[in-house]
């Protein structure tokens, strides 16, 4: 679709583009290069030399039972963070798409974990799961589980997983709700009157006609599961207790920046980028089919 | 006779079934509600009382009488014991004010010029930029934070607001979101606007801005919410404690969970760090679910 009627302009277009452009050149596309440049590149222990290895470092990491490590908690973390987050959305969407009194009130009640930053939901969490001043914690420790999140690698990732599945449900509540009220009300009176129960109801009729806002949230939450929750480890786990919780992305941060390992990390980013352009590209087939730019 | 009870003894049983559907429907949502709300209670609760109470690990579960102390203390002082963490939570609020508002108000600023350039003008390689802005969507910060990093030193940005917020102002969400908009403005209203003399600028301020008021109230309570959110960005780029946002500087307040940190002053700046975000969701609900559902989709 474009635009019968236009503008002509030789100079104009481009320089109300030159802003975007010159951000998007010199913040995406040289950074960019240089991570696939540098994944090529090795660094002696002083930093004085670097010689070309081409994926040298690519084999190395796929050898390294450190980064594989973080690639198994990366599926663990982010299928359980996926699982909880839309599970728990679509039973409360399902709960508050029903003509009950105050509906409106449980929507607002329920979509401002939206805007707490990951990071600070993992230290609203902190305070309730701390062994020695969090509710949740003593309580624990008072039943005989010996609960100390900074030793034991289970209760560490269950806990980052419990801090960005919780912030992520707002997100997904709106979605589903918003899927729920599209679907026309004839559609389920006539399944109905067919004399289908409520469970049969929700299972073939609602939840086939929500299968493609399910399946968008599906991509939407692995994607933040993936990049988005750094935050939530960096300020709970600092990927401890040993490596327990420290994810791909978490990984690039500690080989970058703590070990000063360059060609390494910058072989981790291009990995990265090539599971986020997967990902955005399943997305946008699958929206294409529905939004028409 | 017995025809009629039997109907009314259905009826009963359906009300009472339905009674009984609305009961649970509402357990289900006050429940889910109070599992939200457990944090910030605790939270809140928290940040009322004195720093023993809560080192102690006496967890208290009702407001103490500290709330004024605390409050004033972490707004003009900072706090974090031993760990010695100690910026003004006005400072990083501050901080954390001007990073959204310039990174939400400067997306939409370059995505509606970008998006007006894309839609009403025909010039060479018009799509082969459209697709270098679209493919930005798949290279977040994230995965490639340390060759941008290297840019930043490189460009002498470490440690400056502009650093802070330049590289996350370009947007491919807000420039599609202009764009599907833009589309569906009547051709007839770019022909009149010629008829009448305008040039395109013309167009620009007196058509297209006014027509794309909603969809910009939209997309800023996103945009906002992203730039207040931000973590690592700031992390790495940020050593100088003038320059501290609050999400960060909360973290560091906190270290490794020591039980001798000043608690109640941690609680107090995690109020201060969560009420301008969920003030903004809340308060512009509408606008914030068009923004969310019409960027996303």
């Amino acid at each position: 679709m474009r635009k019968k009627v236009i503008f002509r302009g030789v100079a104009l277009p481009y320089l109300l583009l030159a802003p975007q452009l010159l951000i998007t050149l010199v913040f995406f596309f040289w950074p960019a290069g240089m991570a696939v440049w540098q994944s090529t590149q090795r660094e002696d222990a002083f930093g004085l030399n670097t010689e070309f290895v081409a994926f040298e470092n690519f084999t190395d990491l796929f050898r390294d039972p450190i980064y594989l490590n973080a690639a198994w908690n990366t599926v663990v973390f982010s299928s359980a963070v996926t699982v909880l987050a839309l599970g728990s959305a679509l039973f409360l969407a399902v709960q508050a798409d029903k003509h009950i009194r105050g509906a409106g009130l449980y929507k607002t009640l329920l979509i401002w974990p939206y805007a707490v930053a990951p990071a600070l939901a993992a230290v609203l969490w902190l305070f309730i799961f701390h062994p020695s001043i969090g509710l949740v914690g003593k309580a624990l420790a008072v039943i005989g589980v010996q609960w100390d999140f900074r030793l034991n690698g289970g209760q560490a990732m269950t806990m980052v997983i419990i801090a960005a599945a919780w912030k992520q449900v707002s997100y997904n509540f709106i979605f589903f709700l918003a899927g729920l009220q599209s679907i026309p009300t004839s559609v389920l009176e006539a399944a109905a009157i067919d004399g289908a129960r409520p469970m049969r109801r929700f299972w073939t009729v609602i939840f086939p006609l929500l299968s493609p806002t399910a399946f968008f949230l599906l991509v939407v939450n692995l994607v933040y599961a993936f990049f988005d929750t750094f935050g939530v480890i960096h300020a709970l786990t600092r990927g401890g207790p040993g490596n327990a919780t420290e994810t791909l992305i978490y990984k690039v941060y500690v080989d970058g920046v703590q070990n000063l390992n360059f060609g390494s990390s910058a072989a981790q980013s291009v990995i990265l980028m090539v599971i986020v352009i997967g990902l955005t590209a399943i997305q946008f087939r699958y929206i294409e089919r529905r939004v028409h730019y | 006779m017995s025809a009629t009870i039997d109907v009314e003894r259905l009826a009963a049983a359906s009300r009472r079934r339905r009674l009984r559907g609305r009961i649970l429907t509402h357990a289900a949502l006050i429940l889910g509600v109070m599992i939200f709300a457990l944090p910030i209670w605790i939270t809140l609760v928290g940040s009322t009382h004195d720093t023993d109470t809560i080192g102690r690990g006496d967890v208290p579960l009702l407001p103490g009488g500290e709330a004024f102390t605390n409050y004033a203390r972490a707004w003009a002082e900072g706090g974090g014991g031993r760990n010695t963490f100690s910026v003004p939570a006005s400072t990083m609020l501050l901080n954390s004010l001007t990073m959204a508002l310039v990174i939400a108000c400067g997306k939409i600023a370059i995505s509606l010029l970008s998006a007006f350039a894309v839609v009403f003008f025909a010039f060479p390689f018009r799509m082969f930029f459209f697709w270098m802005i679209f493919i930005t969507l798949m290279l977040p910060v994230e995965v490639r934070i340390i060759p941008t990093f290297q840019v930043m030193t490189d460009l002498a940005l470490i440690n400056t607001m502009t650093g802070l917020t330049l590289p996350l102002i370009a947007s491919a969400t807000a420039t599609l979101l202009f764009r599907q908009f833009f589309l569906t403005i009547p051709d007839e209203y770019v022909e009149a606007a010629k008829v009448d003399g305008a040039g395109p600028m013309r167009f620009f301020k007196d058509v297209v801005l006014p027509l794309s008021v909603t969809s910009m109230a939209a997309l800023f309570v996103i945009q906002f919410i992203y730039g207040w959110n931000q973590y690592l960005w700031p992390l790495l780029m940020v050593s100088d404690r003038d320059l501290e946002t609050v999400i960060v500087g909360l973290t560091k307040m906190i270290g490794i969970g020591d039980t001798q940190n000043e608690w109640n002053l941690i609680m107090t700046t995690a109020v201060f760090a969560l009420l301008p975000p969920v003030l903004v969701v809340v308060l512009m609900q509408r606008w914030f679910i068009r923004g969310l559902t019409e960027t996303e989709k």
